[in-house]
């Protein structure tokens, strides 16, 4: 099953773990904000983003199934 | 649907239905000094409401006649989206649970004053469109919601619900009606945010999904519609979707409010078929006073043009488009030659920028940000162009609503359209009609007691 990464914008401060957690989808603009491409996750970056979206203390990384 | 079911739809009220090719429509019984259509005139203008069949709940399965008419009608949501109305209808009432409508009146465009004009002025046509709305999805409540600074539209749709009742319209069967003031600010009338503020919470807009249609107003499927577009709905009801596409082109079917401002003898609101020419709208308003540089069609999530393609432009999506504009919430603001475009373009993203509701990190430091070198640019500090896309690619779908992305556009419009004078301005600094007096409208920030009240419309 294919996931994508998509930030909760509300809820996001800035506080950046995701961009290090993974890097390869996740990089920051200027203010520090996350900018995440839209495309699918799977296999070894799956459980990347997995733990991006729980390292994330707002809860605003999210792993949406594919529609 | 077949006709003979159409013909059910719209009985016949042969003595109320109007010529199909006509107009006014929605503005029929205003009478020239602007006086409010009260029941008594309405019901001898357009008729009574027919029973548009509607389900009395989502349990019964089968869609209101009423939706396939709109779907025939080709009627596109007069707020800004331009969306499918029989599409919206039919996601509501495709979800589980008992519907409710929202009327939104919130007009946040500060260039805007059709959507208070027509309450203020048919308050009833509006009232017909949400109870109409309601039966079809099996809706048991409406509410209208109205900007907190236009009181008179606020008054007028209240005693227009008084009236209603006294008048015997509707009955224990009909949906209730309810209207509250909802707050002012430019993202107040987002969708979500308004739910958010009738659920009793800020009018901010929130995180989807779920959107409105899915889980709205307490936590109900919600149908948030302009209350231009309810209006249109209720006179489909009466009149059929033939009717309705006698006017207008065929992706862009029936009448359309707009909202005149700029340099000519009578700005107001109009009502006009769409696809119609611009230079027709401004010989209706009684011609243009002054030289026009160009105009923010749209409003200022919209796009500005230059007065050499005003000439030939008409109003609708599909010839605004080749020209990266699109009608928006109607509003067709003219600039004079009096007025310089990047002035009016700093005022207005200045604006913008704090019109943010803060919510949104890429859009409160993004806006700021594009404001700001909008504002070094216009003083002389060079052109800053790598730096105004990078901004641009930045901040555009970062936001959870669309309010980043109207103001990315509104940019790029203005930098496509004025190019000149954007060059000349980073080279040279302020050019002497900088200081003219404003031209677009920009509210302060919203002073209580503040109120929106004349209005004057025109068909």
């Amino acid at each position: 099953m294919s996931r994508r990464v998509r930030v909760n914008p509300i809820a996001c401060e800035a506080h950046g773990m995701c961009a290090e957690l993974l890097p390869e989808r996740i990089t920051l603009d200027e203010w520090g904000y996350p900018i995440v491409d839209g495309e699918p996750v799977s296999g070894e970056e799956l459980a990347h983003a997995k733990r991006a979206a729980q390292a994330c203390p707002t809860f605003a990384l999210l792993l949406e199934r594919q529609g | 649907m077949n006709p003979a079911d159409a013909s059910m739809l719209a009985p016949p009220a042969a003595d109320h239905a109007p010529n199909a090719g006509s107009l006014p429509r929605l503005l029929a019984g205003v009478s020239d000094d602007g006086g409010r259509v009260h029941v008594e005139r309405h019901l001898s203008v357009h008729g009574g409401l027919p029973l548009v069949g509607g389900r009395r709940s989502w349990r019964r399965r089968e869609e209101s006649p009423l939706v396939e008419e709109v779907h025939r009608a080709g009627l596109l949501g007069r707020g800004g989206a331009a969306f499918p109305m029989a599409r919206k209808l039919q996601a509501v009432a495709a979800v589980r649970g008992t519907a409710i409508v929202v009327a939104n009146g919130t007009e946040g465009e500060p260039a805007s004053e059709k959507d208070a004009t027509l309450m203020e002025l048919a308050p009833h046509l509006v009232l017909d469109g949400a109870v109409a709305a309601a039966e079809a999805i099996g809706a048991t409540e409406a509410l209208i919601a109205t900007c907190e600074i236009d009181v008179g539209a606020f008054e007028s749709v209240s005693l227009a619900i008084e009236e209603r009742s006294a008048a015997g319209i509707g009955g224990s069967d009909e949906p209730s009606l309810r209207v509250v003031s909802a707050p002012s600010h430019y993202v107040a009338g987002q969708e979500t945010a308004l739910v958010n503020y009738l659920d009793g919470g800020p009018a901010l807009p929130t995180f989807t999904p779920p959107l409105p249609f899915e889980r709205g107003v307490g936590r109900r499927p919600t149908l948030v519609s302009n209350v231009e577009t309810l209006a249109h709905l209720a006179l489909i009801a009466r009149h059929g979707a033939r009717w309705f596409r006698a006017l207008g082109t065929p992706a862009g079917s029936g009448s359309t409010l707009v909202t005149l401002a700029g340099p000519v003898a009578r700005p107001g609101v109009y009502e006009i078929a769409l696809g119609s020419s611009l230079a027709s709208l401004a010989r209706a308003a009684g011609g243009t006073t002054h030289e026009v540089r160009g105009a923010l069609i749209g409003g200022y999530a919209g796009a500005f043009m230059p007065a050499s393609r005003l000439r030939d432009v008409a109003l609708s999506e599909e010839h605004l488009a080749p020209h990266g504009a699109r009608m928006g919430a109607g509003v067709v603001s003219l600039l004079s030659t009096d007025a310089c475009p990047v002035a009016e373009t700093v005022r207005v993203a200045r604006w913008m920028a704090g019109q943010s509701s803060g919510q949104c990190g890429p859009c409160v430091h993004g806006l700021d940000a594009l404001a700001g070198e909008l504002e070094r640019l216009a003083q002389g500090a060079g052109s800053g162009e790598g730096r105004l896309d990078y901004l641009a690619t930045v901040i555009a779908r970062r936001g959870a609503c669309g309010h980043p992305d109207g103001m990315v556009k509104l940019l790029e419009s203005a930098l496509r359209a004025f190019p000149e004078e954007f060059a000349d301005h980073a080279r040279h600094g302020p050019c002497e009609r900088c200081a003219s007096p404003p031209e677009l409208p920009l509210p302060a920030r919203p002073v209580s007691g503040e109120r929106r009240r004349s209005r004057r419309a025109t068909a």
